[in-house]
């Protein structure tokens, strides 16, 4: 995975706890951007892919705990 | 109390009126041991085979080709562990759907799977499948009929002219459809659970069709210990009613799913509603709102009375998300699902349609995820 512009530590936190946090965050970067949450709920994974695909956001990798996003509009 | 908010008969149906006669009527005699040699007994015999056949009639199938089980998940079990002892030596691998019950998916857990995927509508991947059960080494093949989860029917009579092509026998579950919508065809096993279909808690059927490599994987004289033969002849005469109110009941719970599915959609903002919206069970419906806490949704909906069940890790014994909602990949938080029996009626799903846009809308508020 490629360095994010930006990380949100979300280690611990229950979903949907990881998902708002990225959909606070995203909407304050410039298009293009990536994030990367960091998120061990199991459910993060399988949540925030569909996020992205119900926003029309870009998920770029999931590595473990790391999930990266990228704003796309 | 009544029943109007109870929406989760995809769990337990509320018992139907003749299973709730058949059940005091049969407490008289039902409680002596089947297997003895005396004449109460022999009455106890009686009841359990005129219930024996009357579920293979309700089901299409011959009597002796029915098993009665300690429950759904005991009949699950039964099936999976008895083809995979009667078949080890065309191999030990179980290929089924990515969507089964966990009660399917325990008992495979032992041996090797091949896990088939599904789409986003939660319908099996076909080409998948039939490729799957072709591969060396296959002892059985799971599909279950529709999901107990989101609703979505499943090909299986397409599965099961693959499986035959490949001398792979089909398992069928079909606890969430049998007494809701016609039993598929071209199954080898099939199983099904009472209390969804308005019978008592504790009856499973197992039906293994005549020429099925299939050997009881309890001790013999286990295979159908003392079982609650009360509760066996009420589960009988519920099956004998729902299959004969079947197609009335869909006809009627069909517009209630398709009104839940359309309100909510329109009503409550940020809402997906998952399952295959045509091929589906009449009486499940399922949807998850985004932002909202599974747990908290459904302990504010029994603040009101309702009853429904849900997918959500936060719900769920393991705090994993449902697997099924996962295969799917749809949106897992927030989940509900609800879950209409013969009981229910349009004014009280409206109310419950009336009463959600502003209890997710609580929700958000307290969470402070509004407009996000």
């Amino acid at each position: 995975m490629t360095a994010p512009d930006e990380t949100l530590d979300c280690l611990g936190q229950r979903c949907p706890l990881p998902v708002i946090a990225l959909a606070r965050r995203l909407p304050h970067l410039p298009v293009g951007a990536v994030v990367r949450v960091l998120a061990d709920d199991p459910a993060a994974a399988n949540d925030i892919p569909a996020w992205c695909r119900m926003r029309g956001q870009e998920f770029v990798s999931a590595d473990g705990t790391a999930f990266d996003v990228r704003r796309v509009g | 109390m009544g029943w109007e908010r109870y929406f989760d008969a995809a769990t337990a149906a509320p018992p139907h009126p003749v299973a709730r006669q058949a059940l005091t009527a049969a407490l008289a005699d039902g409680w002596v041991d089947p297997g003895r040699l005396y004449a109460p007994a022999r009455r106890a015999r009686q009841l359990l085979d005129a219930a024996r056949g009357s579920v293979a009639e309700s089901l299409g199938v011959r009597a002796d080709e029915v098993t009665f089980a300690a429950s759904g998940t005991a009949a699950a079990h039964a099936a999976v562990l008895g083809v995979l002892k009667a078949r080890r030596r065309a191999g030990d691998l179980v290929v089924h759907s990515a969507i089964e019950h966990s009660a399917v998916l325990h008992a495979a857990a032992g041996t090797g799977a091949h896990e088939v995927p599904v789409d986003r509508l939660g319908r099996l991947d076909l080409a998948a499948w039939e490729a799957a059960v072709r591969a060396p080494g296959v002892a059985l093949a799971a599909l279950i009929s529709a999901s107990h989860e989101v609703g979505t029917v499943q090909p299986v009579a397409t599965a099961a002219r693959a499986c035959a092509a490949a001398g792979v026998p089909l398992y069928v579950d079909a606890a969430q459809s049998v007494g809701r919508m016609p039993v598929p065809e071209g199954w080898s096993l099939l199983t099904a659970s009472a209390r969804k279909w308005g019978g008592p808690a504790g009856v499973g059927v197992l039906v293994v069709r005549k020429g099925t490599r299939w050997e009881s994987p309890y001790p013999e004289d286990e295979r159908e210990p003392a079982r609650d033969l009360p509760a066996i002849v009420a589960a009988a005469a519920a099956l004998r009613a729902v299959r004969a109110e079947e197609a009335a009941e869909a006809a009627r719970l069909r517009p209630l799913v398709d009104r839940v599915r359309a309100t909510v959609a329109a009503t409550v903002p940020d809402v997906e509603v998952v399952g295959d919206p045509v091929e589906r069970l009449p009486h499940l419906v399922t949807f998850s709102c985004l932002y909202v806490d599974g747990e908290a949704l459904l302990h504010a909906l029994d603040r009101r009375g309702f009853a429904v069940s849900s997918g959500s890790s936060c719900t769920s014994s393991t705090l994993r998300p449902s697997h099924v909602l996962e295969a799917m990949g749809v949106l897992s938080h927030g989940n509900v699902r609800v879950s209409l029996h013969r009981e229910t009626t349009g004014a009280q799903v409206d109310r419950f349609l009336a009463d959600l846009p502003g209890i997710v809308a609580d929700l958000r508020a307290e969470a402070g995820v509004t407009g996000l």
